[in-house]
């Protein structure tokens, strides 16, 4: 068959061609271009748009980014060494890096001690925050507030140690009674802890000079230094008392739920700023007369309960997402209520809320800044005050609150980056 | 077998209080009360105590007399003589007047970079995104007072005015708007004789167009026709109103701002605080909007758009009659709450100066009253009733799109 053909037709290819390059237009650059920026009239108007836009922003900023004056000692050197053109002063910023960084009050011979317990930060939230980390790194988080107390606000250090003490002892009194009643636990576990505290109290007293560092009394903190304090302190001590506050309002008991109601409600209807007030000026009516709690203590009360309300929703939207077998389920294995929440209610809606709770988180940090209303002297109200203030650097908005931004930027998105790496985790579990 | 018998009726001990899950409860709560009533008794206590030692008497008295301070923002006529209690008035209309300016141009702003994210266009969905992310990430105090400073950059009113023989460097745009550093100057309109008559033809026309959709609506419905619309909707909104206003011989007319010495006179003017916070609040929860229209499309499957396709809808329809109706189910609950935090967000317009209910009543009243424990009480009470009536009108909305199970 195939030698007749071969016979009858003059030429018979034997090779196969090679495949012929798509048409310029389908391929490569040219493709993407067009599916991507320029699919139809419409696009190709916005990509135009676009590519503008970012053209001017480009040639506005270039220049002042280039020129910046890095070294200068007021506004007006600045302008000098710039000479005319267009260029930054980004001299304030080193200029006043410590103060940006420390508020103005802190002494400047221990910077060295927030430095270090930022760095430690990382340290003890990284087991938290990777689950793949042994698990015994958990004391070094459980070790980090008091060390960090320690650093940052000075003193000997016989008091963090007699606060570890303390709960080491609660805690051995605790695990003590729990097998008979979680609530006889925790009662005997805080009489423990009490009387350590108590007697702990002498000690200090006496060995006041035992491995002190120079005091720093908490209205010299500032600068990003405040914000991160806030930031970290409200958001773990909300935590525990958010986890409460949820399982209060899903409880049956009608006092203690309309109790959690109440407070939850409240806290959410009103803005930061009106309980920034009331630990300004209208806590201290209510504290017990003669009292002395200085403004970061109060602020920190009144935002930590600003924080539990809101993570107590997002933990009430964890149990809520829980399927009502897992409930029956605990009960018919027989457990009581504390045992089957510690061990089969919220270690899985706690899983399930984590990316919320971030999200408060992230919330909780940005609304530090609010302290500023209330003339606390941190990144924002430092910028505002005596920076902008100072007859050296006023006028230099942009360098300033640039950086403010990209701080916060930074750490912000690296934080949602997390919560969405979780997420994506998350997912790939059992659910 | 047994006989299975009633378990014997025990007498009531002690220790059902504590063992017994029927009591246990009780004893709960009970306990939870005293503690309750004793805490609420410390703090009371202590603040009559507290307050005694200064000599002071809670009383609502100082909302009767001369605020003695000037606002520069006012929807209703207020001066420095006014009371306390009209300035607060004048604070909560101002809140309120921001907070509704921010959320419609939010919601405007966070639905285009919402849908031009999802875009196919790679720079746009590019573009978006950073500017999402950048509003989401940094604090909005930041953003008022950035936003606040760019807007200061705006020429001074004297650049509108002619110095002799030398032309003004700034015309009015359209004869009329004047953006400055202190203010935006627009036209105000002039209500004449005759005028209500021209707004309640507008306001019947625009019902008109209301029920000719509607009944377009119902003939396409039952008899299978299309009856246009587009057309005569232009023409009943315009046309019957002009008519009128001409007819009546101009009863409106606008009240143009004009230069003086150093600034604008007449006209409606909108102060530069104003601007400033409404822009900020605008864009801030407009990337937080963005994100929700974002998720909202994005949770409608798109077997949905391929089922509509495969019934011929045209693209348009598709979104308007199918994928629109699922994702705002989606969207809209979230959007109430960024309302919400629209107006709680508002309060620091104390940052710009703005003068709102908390800069009011809970800044310069309370520093001039030392009536800081009313004050603030006031200011809670006020947020407290938006937020509440918020939460109200959003569970009726979420029960009433809530997915009809059968």
């Amino acid at each position: 068959m195939s030698d007749t053909h071969a016979r009858s037709v003059a030429f018979v290819r034997k090779e196969e061609i090679p495949p012929a390059p798509p048409p310029a237009s389908q391929a490569g650059v040219v493709m993407w271009l067009r599916e991507n920026l320029f699919s139809n009239w419409f696009n190709s108007i916005l990509t135009v748009l676009g590519i503008l836009a970012v053209y001017y922003l480009v040639i506005w900023l270039t220049p002042w980014l280039a020129n910046g004056v890095w070294d200068a000692d007021s506004l007006s050197e600045c302008r000098e060494i710039l000479d005319g053109t267009r260029g930054a002063c980004f001299a304030v910023l080193t200029e006043r890096w410590n103060q940006l960084l420390f508020g103005f009050g802190y002494p400047s011979d221990a910077y060295w001690r927030p430095a270090l317990a930022f760095v430690l930060l990382f340290g003890a939230v990284a087991p938290i925050l990777f689950s793949d980390l042994p698990r015994r790194l958990l004391i070094l988080t459980a070790l980090y507030p008091f060390v960090a107390y320690w650093l940052i606000w000075g003193g000997t250090i016989v008091v963090p140690i007699v606060a570890i003490l303390g709960f080491v002892a609660g805690y051995v009194a605790y695990s003590q009674v729990v097998d008979r009643s979680f609530a006889g636990g925790a009662l005997a576990g805080i009489a423990a802890a009490a009387v350590v505290w108590w007697l702990g109290g002498f000690i200090s007293d006496e060995a006041s000079g035992f491995l002190a560092l120079s005091e720093v009394p908490s209205r010299d903190m500032g600068g990003f230094m405040l914000n991160m304090i806030l930031g970290t302190v409200c958001v773990s001590l909300s935590l525990p008392i958010g986890i409460v506050l949820a399982l209060g309002r899903q409880s049956k008991l009608p006092i203690i739920k309309g109790f959690c109601v109440v407070f939850i409600e409240f806290v959410r209807g009103v803005p930061l700023i009106t309980l920034l007030f009331v630990a300004n000026v209208v806590l201290a009516y209510f504290l017990p007369p003669g009292s002395n709690f200085d403004l970061i203590l109060r602020v920190i009360i009144m935002i930590t309960m600003f924080a539990s309300a809101y993570i107590a929703e997002v933990i009430r939207g964890g149990l809520a997402a829980l399927p009502r077998g897992q409930y029956e389920a605990a009960d018919s294995l027989g457990l009581d209520y504390a045992q089957a929440m510690r061990l089969i209610i919220l270690p899985q809606a706690l899983k399930i809320s984590i990316p919320g709770i971030v999200n408060v988180a992230v919330g909780l940090f940005k609304d530090t800044t609010l302290v500023s209303i209330i003339s606390m002297f941190d990144l924002v109200g430092l910028i505002r005050g005596p920076i902008l203030a100072s007859t050296d650097w006023n006028g230099v908005y942009w360098e300033l609150w640039g950086f403010a931004a990209l701080l916060f930027f930074v750490i912000c998105y690296g934080i949602s980056q997390y919560s969405q790496w979780l997420e994506r985790r998350l997912t790939t579990d059992q659910r | 077998m047994t006989a299975v018998t009633d378990a014997p009726k025990q007498s009531f001990q002690l220790s059902m209080l504590i063992n017994d899950t029927r009591y246990r409860g009780l004893t709960f709560q009970f306990i939870a009360l005293v503690l309750l009533v004793f805490a609420i008794g410390y703090l009371v206590n202590n603040l009559i105590t507290n307050l005694d030692d200064q000599g002071v008497v809670l009383s609502y008295e100082f909302l009767g007399q001369p605020a003695g301070y000037d606002i520069n923002q006012t929807l209703v006529p207020y001066t420095s003589q006014s009371t306390h209690l009209r300035a607060a008035v004048v604070g909560v209309l101002n809140t309120l007047l921001v907070a509704f300016l921010a959320c419609a141009t939010a919601t405007v702003l966070g639905v285009f970079a919402g849908v031009l994210r999802l875009s196919k266009n790679w720079l746009i969905a590019k573009l978006m995104a950073i500017y999402v992310e950048a509003f989401r990430n940094v604090p909005v105090l930041i953003w008022i007072i950035i936003i606040n400073t760019i807007v200061t950059i705006l020429p001074a009113p004297a650049a509108y005015r002619a110095r002799g023989d030398t032309p003004a460097d700034l015309e009015l745009l359209f004869g009329g708007i004047a953006f400055t550093n202190r203010a935006v100057y627009v036209p105000a309109p002039v209500w004449g004789p005759g005028s209500g008559i021209v707004v309640a033809v507008f306001l019947l026309s625009i019902a008109a167009i209301f029920f000719l959709r509607r009944y377009a609506t119902k003939q396409l419905y039952d008899h299978g026709r299309v009856v246009p619309t587009l057309w005569p909707s232009i023409g009943i909104f315009f046309l019957p109103t002009l008519l009128i206003f001409f007819l009546l011989g101009r009863p409106i007319g606008l009240d143009v701002p004009t230069i003086e010495r150093f600034n604008f006179d007449g006209g409606l003017q909108i102060q530069r605080p104003l601007i400033a916070l409404w822009l900020a609040l605008s864009v801030y929860t407009g990337a937080f909007i963005a994100e929700n229209v974002r998720a909202g499309i994005l949770a409608v499957s798109k077997g949905q758009t391929e089922a509509s396709a495969a019934l011929g809808l045209r693209p348009g329809r598709i979104m308007s009659l199918v994928i629109l109706p699922q994702a705002l189910r989606v969207i809209i609950p979230p959007m109430i709450s960024h309302y919400l935090n629209i107006t709680k967000n508002s309060s620091l317009a104390i940052a710009v100066g703005y003068a709102d209910i908390t800069a009011t009543l809970g800044g310069i009243t309370l520093n001039q009253t030392g009536r800081a424990i009313e004050c603030i009480l006031l200011l809670m009470l006020f947020y407290l009733t938006i937020s509440l009536s918020i939460s109200a009108v959003m569970n009726v909305y979420n029960n009433s799109v809530r997915l009809k199970e059968r």
